[in-house]
């Protein structure tokens, strides 16, 4: 069974939401992301979201965007992600999906990207700029290996693009919990609940929310209606704010971070 | 063929948009849409309400009344005697965009989507701009409908125009400075795009050309045929007899495809976009994604695009803002590659020389973007005989660009 299936029907099993933080690949540095994932799995992380740097984001805010401009000054590459997976899958079996954009993707070939991910470790991809009817051939070559599309829901989609998205999403879908890009908000909009009751009313998939999740209140808050709660921007941030304190420093100010997201994600009494 | 009243558009009676896009918006295997799904059913709303309204008279006679009484059309096709004396080779014509109220192309389409955005009931505009021609346009005709307008544009650009946005703020925008990536019109671009993902309920986006997802690029150019359609009209007039050759500059391309159109039936007619070849063909140095690049995504479509093997996208260089721009409309590129355009470039240099030669014979100022058009004419008119009949489209006027040539010939202004 694929990692991540695995993983969900094991929590399934527990009652218990999935915490899955993001962090871009390369910022500070590659050895940084390889610890990083490790010390993440460590602190009880169930699944991990890994961005591929792009210079033109679209769906991403501004601590995102300049989190990927500092990797690719730092001249990272798609190569060099492969090869970071193949390391970390020397010490850590958790489930890793990359988030990659279609410029990306497209520019490697489908087919091409597949193998190479699956080789390397990888279990699936997010790919926030390619909707569904975009996305067949992508999903064939991933059918092929196991590897997972994970596709995305947004509040503004209709019910009509609603059952066509679950019908097509492979491991869980991504729910989108803001109208906007991804970045911190200090308050989630109120008809989160419903909108992801509804989505699971049509699907047995489990269901992450991601976009503007920043604090430990908030990951209990969103646990509570989600399978799965994604924390992005929040741990880029702190990962910026402690980038030239070294690495051990970082390591385990971002992993003491997580960890505290991770427990109270959890806690849901 | 159907005879058209010069300067009036019939957005309905454009020809083989039937069904080039198909549905999803494809030209071939280019355009499609590739946003992140918030941005979906907005794009499947503009397309609904866009597809009414070009079949709906009323909103074609308000575009039509506010093209002929707001901004002049229909512009001259006028005969540039000197030009084609001086260069001993076909005759040449000039579609005179510059004589449009702002100055340039860009406003036929604002116009459209503004008169669109307010069918579809949103109060405020989004726009990018480069050169800032387009954001211009867009302050314009939001000013004249009373909307609220945000135009994003690259620090570099701003830099580099200075006088589009002292006009962008005369007209009620606010111009907000881009500081990510390069600073120019992509990065513009990705910022106008994020903004619309958090505003997209109550915010129209305004694309500056036939780029981005679908349907704008079917959009944009629909908006842009007004050109050609009266090019065909007026040279029938004055030679009796379609041209031999139209040649247009392309930096998205929505003035190329505009002039272009109405003739891609016509197989005789030969039609040539021209690119920025900027200071030459290093990685960096250009902008010509169609001559240069390779197929690829950027800004929602599918097309050719300058980027590098890992799929991020080149820096990219030319002296012309509205140029300045590392991809292309995705229907450019299924007319290259099936052959019934053909795409060429000159260089930043080359642009600089026939801006002063068009100024000096003519009297007519041209765009640093339209001077790419009329710089390939300079080379390419001379080597064909004197009786073919050659149209330059000339997208704009040359007045935002005194302050970047002043600075290329060495004059402090
Ligand atoms: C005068 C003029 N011509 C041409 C262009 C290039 O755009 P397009 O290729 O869409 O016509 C611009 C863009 O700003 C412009 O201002």
């Amino acid at each position: 069974m694929n990692r991540i299936d695995a993983k969900f029907k094991e929590l399934r099993d527990r009652n218990e939401p999935a915490f899955i933080p993001f962090i871009t690949a390369g910022d500070p540095s590659l050895d940084v992301t390889r610890e990083l994932i490790v010390e993440f799995d460590r602190k009880g992380s169930d699944l991990i979201e890994l961005g591929v740097p792009f210079s033109d984001p679209i769906a991403d805010g501004p601590v995102i965007q300049s989190s990927y401009y500092r990797a690719l000054s730092g001249g990272v590459k798609l190569s060099d992600i492969l090869e970071l997976v193949k390391d970390v899958r020397k010490e850590s079996e958790i489930p890793i999906v990359s988030m990659i954009s279609q410029s990306i993707l497209f520019k490697n070939g489908c087919d091409n990207f597949v193998r190479s991910a699956v080789k390397a470790g990888f279990d699936g991809a997010t790919i926030p700029d390619l909707p569904v009817e975009e996305a067949e051939e992508i999903m064939e070559a991933g059918k092929k290996e196991g590897f997972k599309i994970i596709c995305f829901i947004a509040p503004t989609t209709t019910s009509d693009r609603m059952e066509l998205i679950v019908k097509k999403s492979q491991g869980f879908l991504y729910y989108i919990s803001v109208v906007g890009i991804t970045g911190a908000r200090s308050e989630l909009p109120a008809d989160i609940t419903e909108n992801i009751q509804n989505i699971k009313r049509s699907t047995d998939l489990p269901v992450a929310m991601g976009f503007g999740i920043s604090t430990p209140e908030q990951a209990r808050a969103a646990g509570k209606v989600a399978d799965g709660v994604i924390v992005g921007s929040a741990i880029m941030r702190e990962i910026e704010k402690f980038s030239n304190q070294g690495n051990k420093v970082l390591v385990d100010k971002v992993g003491r971070f997580v960890g505290e997201l991770v427990k109270s994600t959890k806690d849901q009494n | 063929m159907k005879t058209l009243e010069t300067g009036k558009l019939n957005l309905n009676e454009v020809f083989y948009g039937q069904s080039i896009p198909d549905k999803s918006g494809h030209f071939g295997k280019y355009g499609g849409k590739f946003v992140p799904e918030t941005l979906m059913p907005a794009l499947e709303q503009l397309e609904k309400e866009y597809l009414k309204a070009k079949d709906d008279p009323k909103f074609n006679e308000e575009l039509k009344y506010y093209l002929n009484q707001y901004v002049g059309r229909p512009s001259p096709l006028y005969y540039a005697k000197r030009l084609t004396e001086k260069l001993s080779g076909a005759k040449i014509y000039l579609k005179r965009e510059d004589l449009n109220h702002t100055g340039a192309h860009k406003i036929n389409n604002t116009l459209g989507q503004v008169l669109l955005a307010i069918r579809m009931g949103k109060e405020r505009i989004i726009a990018e701009t480069g050169a800032g021609q387009h954001g211009v346009a867009t302050a314009t005709a939001a000013a004249m409908f009373g909307m609220k307008c945000d135009v994003y544009m690259g620090e570099e650009d701003i830099r580099r125009q200075s006088l589009n946005v002292f006009k962008m703020k005369l007209l009620g925008a606010n111009v907000i400075p881009v500081k990510s990536g390069s600073k120019t019109l992509k990065d513009a671009t990705n910022e106008a795009l994020r903004d619309w993902m958090s505003s997209v309920e109550n915010t129209h986006y305004i694309i500056g050309s036939v780029v981005g997802p679908h349907p704008y690029p079917m959009m944009v150019r629909d908006f842009q045929v007004v050109i050609g359609q009266e090019v065909k009209e007026q040279i029938q007039k004055a030679e009796g007899q379609l041209p031999d050759y139209i040649i247009a500059c392309v930096g998205g391309g929505s003035n190329a495809i505009g002039v272009f159109y109405p003739f891609i039936e016509d197989k005789d007619v030969k039609l040539i976009g021209v690119e920025a070849g900027g200071l030459g063909f290093d990685v960096g140095q250009h902008a010509a994604s169609l001559s240069r690049g390779e197929k690829g995504v950027l800004h929602g479509s599918l097309s050719y695009v300058l980027q590098d093997d890992d799929g991020q996208t080149s820096l990219v260089h030319s002296i012309s803002a509205g140029l300045d721009y590392p991809g292309v409309g995705p229907e450019h590129s299924y007319l290259k590659d099936t052959g019934r355009a053909e795409y060429v470039s000159v260089t930043d240099d080359e642009a600089v020389d026939a801006f002063n030669l068009c100024t000096r014979l003519e009297g007519i100022i041209p765009a640093l973007e339209a001077s790419h058009a009329i710089a390939y004419t300079v080379k390419f008119a001379p080597t064909i005989e004197k009786d073919k009949i050659i149209v330059i489209n000339l997208s704009g006027s040359g007045d935002k660009d005194s302050f970047e040539v002043a600075e290329k010939m060495g004059i402090d202004l």
